[in-house]
């Protein structure tokens, strides 16, 4: 447990707005009601917390990983967790790995206008000009490094 | 033509992305490591751990306002004290969510209780 869950709260405001977009429109919810949320929620991500853990300690790993979170939702009982939990991963690590891609594509939208048929071949003859600019590059390195020495 | 099919879906897929979660991570992660055994959390264990909050939280509110907060149009904090007490998987929160009684309706149950034990 914590040493103080006091110290350990979520911010009101966004608890607030997740309980206010789960409930039907105009339904009040008292104060007392949302700090008492609040800390229901501390102490679920703790108690996720210690039985994700008790997971990676079965496993002889020192670091929790995305099974063990799962593992423990079912061993919580939180079994209807599981199905939205793994497709957010799914859209999260796909963002993680997107990001670089789509603001590259977003920025080659903007260079072309989408009227081209050929638009595959065109893409890979951008991808082998970056590679060409990027080889001398190493190359240049290379022999910096030998003058160097 | 192409493209301009493509282009609504990935910006579909960046702004869901966006809202897959709305908790900070490094708040999640500092009550995480408060817990004293753990030594490191992966990020994809981060990230399941907030989301899961969230639909904790979600969870939570609607069982209460369907279990007793209906007739009022409330959700208060006898709501969600009376789901601890009765649902299964609530069960770990009755310690936080302890039910609020009246000092006199606690001294009547002691009384209550004196008098069964005084019957065997």
């Amino acid at each position: 447990m914590a040493e103080r869950p006091e110290d350990l709260n979520l911010p009101n405001a966004v608890i607030t707005r997740i309980i206010k977009e789960a409930l039907p429109d105009g339904v009040n919810v008292s104060k007392e009601a949302r700090r008492a949320i609040s800390q229901a929620a501390s102490v679920f991500v703790l108690y996720a917390t210690s039985c994700a853990n008790n997971f990676a300690l079965k496993a002889k790993r020192k670091t929790l990983n995305a099974g063990d979170v799962l593992a423990a939702m079912e061993e919580m009982e939180f079994e209807r967790f599981l199905e939205p939990l793994r497709e957010a991963l799914e859209v999260y690590k796909k963002g993680q790995k997107g990001k670089k891609e789509v603001s590259e594509q977003k920025r080659k939208d903007k260079e072309k206008k989408p009227d081209s048929e050929n638009e595959k071949s065109r893409e890979e003859e951008e991808e082998e000009e970056e590679r060409m600019e990027e080889e001398p590059e190493a190359e240049n390195d290379a022999e910096d490094e030998e003058v160097e020495n | 033509m192409k493209m301009s099919q493509n282009t609504p879906d990935k910006d579909d897929q960046t702004s869901t992305n966006k809202k897959t979660i709305s908790l900070p991570m490094s708040r999640v992660r500092l009550i995480m490591k408060s817990s004293p055994d753990v030594s490191s959390i992966n990020q994809d264990a981060l990230f399941l751990t907030t989301k899961a909050t969230e639909l904790f939280v979600q969870h939570l509110a609607v069982a209460s306002f369907n279990g007793s907060g209906k007739e009022t149009n409330t959700l208060s904090y006898s709501d969600l004290a009376q789901t601890a007490e009765e649902k299964e998987t609530f069960h770990f929160l009755t310690d936080i969510l302890p039910k609020k009684i009246l000092a006199r309706d606690y001294l009547q149950s002691l009384d209550q209780m004196q008098d069964d034990d005084a019957d065997f």
